[in-house]
């Protein structure tokens, strides 16, 4: 009962990933809210990822220094730093921030919509509810990862460097140059690229499947949020397996 | 001589609307002519808001059929948004877009259905918001309207595409008795000098008889009355008396009976 029951929910979930596509249309209005959500949802998620970025790029190179000073290897300290952090820990962390701020906003924000009667009112009028309210997140949130994931990227390499160079005294040429020799363009800087805007998507789609599908009440709301966080989580860290599988052979 | 039947805008035959397994209303018959307010009313509960989503296709049928404006209620997702252009409703709880200010919320079925130039949209909102005499409303965000406000904001965006039958779902819900009385005389004055068809459900019996043309009294899964609402008034029925009277015993039960479950 509870195997068919998955089943249905993840057909349920597949059909509304498709009429979400099915619903992106390019007319003015899409252009209007798109723009308006690209805002909310990625240019408002700029300070918690610069806060988390900068930390990450602090700790990792800390880390990364203790291991390899029993080996006399400090100078590879920028290597382990750029290829962590462009190949996995900034499109899974930057989606788990991401997800933590926009995706409960997302599931938020539509399962209000669906308990005072907005998605109701949009049906009503002829108007696609999917199209109105879910398209322009889902859109928003696949070009805004990636460049959010850009930014998480700059900020921890930028503490990177002043924790190697300024802090523990690493030569400002040799961390650069190490960094720059290590990281492959197609390979990292680009994957990087792709994971975040899957994960993005994904983020968004199951954000607004639950908040879309809520019970219509605040306690409905409440629960879509923490269902969002969490199955949008565990999806960010199963694809990025998967990605990373078929991407880094 | 004999006089042409009068044209029907909504018409329901041998209705049977269930939700979740249980049959909510049977054998309902209804024909609403052209050009008339008819008010459906009911005890809370009774089915009202569920006949209502029938007709706007919100609602598939167990049994029977409906018809808008002579054509049945389509099942194709296509079709039925192409329908509800034509009918405006006006939900409950508003529905107005919180994100958009009143004339935007007004401005948008426009926006969608239409290829009208900005300036024209925006002269035709001023006109749907000077209407329900909101126009200096204009600006406001639905948190910043009072309740009447924003019922009459939503009044106005379900009137922006003009539809020829509007469909008012509990309109006095959290009214005081100004705003109630301001919000029936805009749906009588707009039926008449519009030449709309309205559809009124609603448990406010004594505010909607008076300018309704026809009253539906719904009770216990069926329809229990239809007629003018003289007829209605003078009606000796228990039941009908129970309802208009409000009085707590008698054959509609306080505490709902569990409902039958379909067969």
């Amino acid at each position: 009962m509870a195997f068919a029951q998955a089943i249905r929910g993840l057909g349920k979930a597949g059909l509304f990933s498709l009429s979400v596509f099915r619903a992106s249309k390019p007319t003015a209005d899409f252009w209007r809210e798109l723009l308006r959500e690209v805002y909310k949802i990625g240019a408002r998620s700029l300070p918690i990822i610069a806060v988390g970025g900068a930390f990450v790029g602090l700790s990792v190179t800390l880390l990364g220094y203790r291991v390899l000073v029993t080996y006399g290897a400090t100078g590879q300290v920028s290597a382990a730093v750029g290829i962590g952090l462009y190949r996995e820990l900034a499109p899974v962390l930057t989606a788990l921030l991401f997800v933590g701020r926009a995706g409960s906003s997302i599931a938020a924000e539509l399962g209000l919509m669906r308990a005072t009667d907005q998605i109701t009112a949009l049906g009503l009028m002829g108007i696609d509810p999917v199209g109105k309210a879910v398209a322009p997140r889902f859109w928003a949130a696949v070009l805004s990862m990636p460049l959010l994931t850009a930014f998480f990227c700059s900020l921890a390499i930028a503490a990177s460097w002043f924790q190697a160079v300024q802090v523990l005294g690493i030569d400002n040429g040799s961390y650069w140059q190490v960094m720059k020799d290590a990281v492959d363009f197609r390979e990292d800087f680009l994957s990087a690229f792709l994971k975040s805007a899957v994960f993005g998507g994904t983020a968004a789609l199951v954000a607004s499947y639950v908040g879309y599908h809520a019970e219509p009440t605040i306690e409905g709301t409440s629960v879509a949020t923490t269902r969002a966080v969490v199955n949008a989580s565990l999806l960010v860290l199963m694809f990025n397996f998967v990605l990373s599988a078929f991407l880094f052979r | 001589m004999s006089s042409a039947p009068i044209p029907t805008a909504v018409r329901v035959a041998g209705l049977r609307l269930e939700r979740g397994g249980r049959v909510i209303l049977r054998d309902i018959d209804l024909a609403v002519p052209r050009g008339s307010v008819t008010a459906i009313l009911g005890p809370s509960g009774c089915g009202k808001s569920t006949l209502l989503s029938a007709i706007t296709g919100e609602l598939s049928p167990a049994a029977g059929s409906v018809e808008v404006f002579g054509q049945p209620v389509p099942q194709r997702r296509r079709d039925l948004l192409e329908l509800r252009k034509r009918i405006g409703v006006l939900l409950q709880g508003n529905g107005l877009l919180t994100d958009l200010t009143a004339a935007e919320n007004v401005a948008l079925p426009l926006r969608t259905h239409t290829d009208l130039p900005q300036a024209v949209v925006r002269q035709l909102v001023e006109m749907k918001l000077h209407a329900v005499g909101l126009r200096a409303a204009a600006d406001l965000y639905p948190r910043e309207l009072s309740g009447g406000m924003a019922r009459r904001v939503a009044l106005a965006r379900a009137l922006a595409l003009d539809p020829p039958l509007m469909i008012y779902d509990e309109p006095l819900t959290g009214l005081d008795p100004i705003a109630s009385g301001v919000i029936m005389s805009l749906i009588s004055r707009l039926n008449r000098t519009l030449g709309l068809t309205s559809l009124i459900v609603t448990h406010h019996v004594h505010e909607t008889l008076p300018i309704a043309d026809r009253a539906v009294v719904i009770a216990n899964g069926g329809i229990v009355f239809d007629g003018t609402p003289a007829e209605l008034q003078a009606g000796r029925d228990p039941l009908v008396r129970q309802f208009l009277d409000g009085q707590p015993d008698g054959p509609i039960p306080f505490d709902a009976a569990p409902r039958t479950e379909a067969a």
